[in-house]
């Protein structure tokens, strides 16, 4: 570098600005970009192709007047409290049942996080069989001489998304147990022994002392099992294609239906709006807690 | 009167020993420090002591009361731990009461001991704060004042200080010997800085592997110690160490200097002859006018001068061997400088070669 | 090695009062089958039970004969082991018109996975690292939005990208989802190697440069023999998740090209003909052990990997 003409400000730096290009682009094109986009046409009559014509809020309308909708919005609603609360509860209790100094405790470990490796199709098409009414559960139960024995959520309307919720747990669980392990390892050797020390019995000193301590640990994972409960297609998909009928409708796969199967881009765009927002409703209070009291 | 007694304590954690058949007495309002470096077992002790480990063998009595299989809330002790430890969702009330409600204590009795606490400690404005909201040494006052609050016999500290910086780990010091001299408790202390267990014990028990070295006085330990180890652990700057030869008269020959030891007593009456090693602190050497008084003084040249304020420690060589001396910071030595320095031999340690035991 | 007058005088003290009290000594007696562990035991093992059944019921169904399935009870073992639903699985399951099996699906797959694991950790470490070590006037912003973006539901954003691709002439084709998978993959490993980056020491990093070593030079040579391990937590955690990809397999790619967990789902659900629930499950298992390999494998790293994708934001 020359001291006599300094390089201009946009060249320096260069080699980092141009590994960041794949980044920009991304931020820019693909994040703010496309979602700007697609807000911006769920405002028109879009049908099979894009086209700006725009029709003010008619598609959200029509969205909040179909049953589908009002449908797939109640599900995820019942499938996402259950689950946070299930996942939460169980994951803390598994993590702190591991916590005690156990033998095999990395056999365990292993054996609740398999099923995370797995692919939603695959715990879907598993459950799909377990929850057979002819061979499954059900089936066994009413071999076993219970004839009355009912148990067939994947056919029944009224409960089958507590039927996908069971494999949502069954995949998902362990994660939370590794996320809360994590957040009982990170506590203080000595608070243990400090309220050993006062007598304090365990469990007072799990619910005292310990979960206040791991407020971060379980904001965290509220968020992180939020914004996947939003996303949640596959596991419908794989499971019950989302019947019996339209039972099991969520909004990921209503968008995806009538962006890709009744060629009605505008509806598709509308519902994947409501999704953002949905999104944005966890996220944006909790980054303003978390990033916000930081600075 | 006993207050805490160990006896023949071991703990193994699988193979490997951290204590061996440890014994230990500690009379009614004695300070005790267990002193050594990390790894020498003086925590792991304090936590037997306290019932947070369970000991593979042997047994502990806190007011002649065998407590070995006891929870650490029925030993009658309280304990300070090195991180603190405070409760940080609740107030520095929450933190000194909640033991006690456990406990059952009475609601009024429980209000009696917060201010009696708070009183001795200082701590009556804080008591609405959260730990989050006080300063180090705030923390570490509420965190010995919730061992307060029990009201116990034996107080237990698990390296208190070390998380706080210099200016007010000397502060707390003087509170906590301040604290011992009112409540005149039994006080076991374990800590890595000499100058803390210098300053606060009655006793000092230096560890090393599992093992105490030596228990005793402060000042015994300083001027007496029974091996190598220990007289190199204490002191700073530290003690010099000169290899040489015992020979018959008695004396230690440096090279071709012999350092009469008609003034050192030797422990046991068998005076050896042999290679040894001969101990001597930097404050116990003197210089110029004084060295010529001493029973042993040598001619040396300065090599180095490293002033430290309210003192000067110089270095210098006695044969090939360096050596450091301190001297007042206004003596004006400089490189090159040729000296007197002497030392009384009585004054000196002088340690087997090999095993390092005092001689 | 103690000193003997102290201790004789303090273990003689000592004596008289231990030989009043006597009592317990050593460690505290355990009870192998006391009521507490019965209970932590009992829960984490009847635990253990239930996540295990599934992949229990996968194996012994996917061995059996369909007469002897339908005779009734899925979680008996198999009277007669037979391999052939595996076979027909990999070889000669039908979706739609293809009649090849999975083994179509595991190839795309494979063909998917690979490139799109090399592409965006090339393209996230190097971002990690300029975020980390040379950051230049608004790249926290980018960062920023990368983050939230990680938020945002696919669903908002597939279909601008449709278009995109549509218009570069990739919709459709394995390149365009290894394009997929490397933008959607962006986020979380950029966080992953900044955070990496940034925990090196800052001294490695200026020596380097008073040493005359460039942009490239320090990455290539100092920073990229550092971090063996964050690498592999990237390529663990990109083919799992990659390989597990259903949404993006099914909207950007054609029948021919379709990854393996869409094949696998077209085998299983399809309407036509006769349920074969053995060569389903066997095709269900042959698409999960690639993930349950590395998961397998990996152990510890796979955890580390997922709490390091769990600190996002």
């Amino acid at each position: 570098m020359s001291a006599a003409t300094r390089p201009s400000k946009l060249f320096k730096n260069l080699n980092a600005k141009i590994a960041s290009i794949p980044m920009i682009l991304t931020a820019l094109c693909v994040f703010v970009g496309g979602t700007t986009w697609t807000v911006v046409y769920s405002f028109t009559d879009s049908k099979l192709l894009p086209r700006l014509r725009f029709v003010g809020i008619e598609q959200y309308e029509r969205l909040w007047a179909s049953q589908r909708w009002i449908v797939s919005i109640e599900n995820l609603a019942i499938y996402g409290i259950l689950s946070l609360v299930f996942s939460l509860v169980i994951g803390f209790l598994l993590a702190a049942l591991l916590d005690q100094k156990i033998r095999f405790e990395d056999t365990f470990r292993t054996i609740f996080l398999y099923p995370f490796a797995l692919s939603f199709i695959v715990t879907g098409l598993v459950w799909q069989w377990i929850l057979n009414p002819q061979f499954g559960v059900q089936g066994i139960v009413r071999g076993l001489g219970w004839e009355s024995f009912s148990f067939d959520p994947l056919y029944n309307a009224d409960i089958v998304i507590y039927g996908i919720m069971i494999a949502g747990l069954w995949q998902g669980t362990g994660l939370v147990m590794c996320l809360m392990l994590a957040g009982l390892r990170g506590i203080d050797e000595d608070i243990w022994k400090a309220a050993r020390v006062d007598g304090i019995p365990m469990w007072k000193t799990y619910l005292f002392i310990v979960i206040p301590m791991m407020r971060p640990v379980f904001i965290t994972t509220l968020v992180i099992i939020a914004s996947g409960i939003v996303k949640l297609y596959d596991l419908v998909v794989a499971q019950t294609g989302g019947g019996p009928g339209n039972a099991s409708e969520v909004p990921a796969k209503y968008v995806y239906e009538f962006m890709f199967r009744a060629q009605n881009l505008g509806q598709g765009f509308a519902a994947s709006t409501m999704m953002l927002l949905t999104v944005a409703i966890i996220v944006v209070p909790w980054a303003y807690l978390e990033f916000g009291r930081r600075r | 009167m006993t207050s805490v007694l160990v006896r023949d304590v071991s703990l193994n954690f699988g193979t490997v020993e951290v204590l061996k058949a440890l014994n230990l007495d500690v009379p009614e309002g004695e300070f005790l420090v267990l002193l050594g470096p990390s790894g020498c077992g003086k925590s792991t002790l304090l936590n037997c002591i306290a019932g947070l480990l369970d000991v593979s063998a042997g047994q502990i009595f806190i007011k002649n009361k065998n407590v070995t299989w006891e929870e650490p809330k029925d030993r009658g002790i309280g304990m300070v731990f090195q991180s603190y430890a405070l409760y940080p969702q609740m107030t520095v009330k929450g933190n000194l009461s909640f033991g006690l409600k456990n406990a059952g204590v009475a609601k009024d009795e429980i209000e009696k001991r917060i201010a009696r606490t708070s009183e001795i400690l200082q701590i009556g404005p804080l008591l609405e704060r959260k730990p989050s909201q006080l300063s180090g040494g705030q923390r570490q006052r509420v965190a010995i004042g919730r061992a307060l609050v029990r009201d116990v016999d034996v107080f237990l500290f698990d390296e208190p200080l070390s998380n706080l910086d210099a200016k007010l780990r000397s502060e707390l010091r003087v509170e906590i010997k301040r604290l011992h001299q009112r409540l005149a408790n039994t006080m076991i202390y374990v800590t890595h800085d000499q100058i803390e267990a210098m300053t606060l014990a009655d006793r000092i028990a230096v560890m090393k592997g599992g093992v105490i070295q030596q228990l005793d006085a402060p000042q015994a330990i300083y001027n007496r110690p029974v091996n190598r180890f220990v007289a190199g652990f204490l002191g700073s700057p530290a003690m010099n160490f000169l290899d040489g030869e015992l020979a018959a008269g008695p004396s230690f020959k440096i090279g071709a200097t012999a350092v009469p030891l008609a003034r050192y007593t030797f422990d046991g009456s068998a005076s050896r002859i042999g290679p040894a090693v001969l101990g001597i602190r930097p404050e116990h050497i003197a210089f110029g006018d004084a060295a010529k008084a001493s029973p042993f003084s040598q001619q040396v040249e300065v090599e180095l001068v490293e002033p430290m304020g309210s003192d000067t420690l110089v270095w210098t060589r006695l044969g090939s061997q360096n050596l450091s001396f301190r001297v007042e910071a206004e003596k004006p030595l400089t490189v090159g400088d040729k000296v007197l320095i002497g030392f009384d031999p009585a004054r000196a340690s002088i340690f087997d070669s090999t095993a390092g035991n005092r001689i | 090695m103690s000193n003997p007058a102290t201790l004789a005088a303090t273990v003689a003290g000592a004596d008289a009062i231990a030989a009043e009290l006597g009592g317990p000594s050593g460690p505290r007696p355990r009870v192998t089958f006391s009521r507490r562990n019965i209970i932590l035991y009992g829960t984490l093992i009847f635990a253990a039970i239930y996540y295990l059944i599934p992949l229990y019921v996968m194996v012994v169904t996917s061995l059996k004969g369909m007469p002897e399935i339908r005779l009734g009870n899925i979680f008996s073992p198999p009277i007669e082991i037979t391999f052939e639903p595996w076979v027909k699985a990999w070889a000669t399951a039908c979706t739609g018109l293809n009649c090849d099996g999975l083994s179509r699906g595991f190839w795309n797959s494979v063909r998917i996975t690979v490139p799109s694991v090399v592409l965006s950790i090339a393209i996230a470490s190097v971002n990690g690292y300029a975020l980390a070590n040379w950051r230049f006037k608004g790249a926290d912003l980018f960062f920023t939005i990368l983050i939230f973006g990680a938020f945002i539901p696919y669903q908002v954003m597939i279909y601008p990208i449709v278009i995109m691709l549509r218009e570069i002439g990739l919709y459709g084709s394995l390149t365009g989802l290894v394009i997929v998978h490397s933008i959607f993959g962006m986020p979380i490993l950029t966080l992953l190697f900044r955070n990496y980056f940034s925990s090196l020491p800052e001294e490695l990093f200026k020596a380097a440069r008073v040493d005359g070593a460039g942009f490239w030079g320090i990455y290539l040579r100092i920073m990229l023999p550092m971090s063996l391990p964050i690498f592999v937590v990237a390529v663990i955690l990109q083919v799992t998740g990659i390989w597990n990809d259903f949404l993006f397999g099914v909207v950007y790619t054609r029948p021919d090209t379709y990854p393996m967990t869409v094949q696998l789902n077209n085998i299983v659900n399809s309407t036509q003909g006769v349920k074969e629930y053995n060569v389903n499950m066997a095709a269900t298992i042959i698409t999960g052990l690639v993930p349950l390999a590395i998961y397998f494998i990996s152990g510890k790293l796979f955890v580390r990997g997922i709490a390091a994708g769990a600190v996002k934001g």
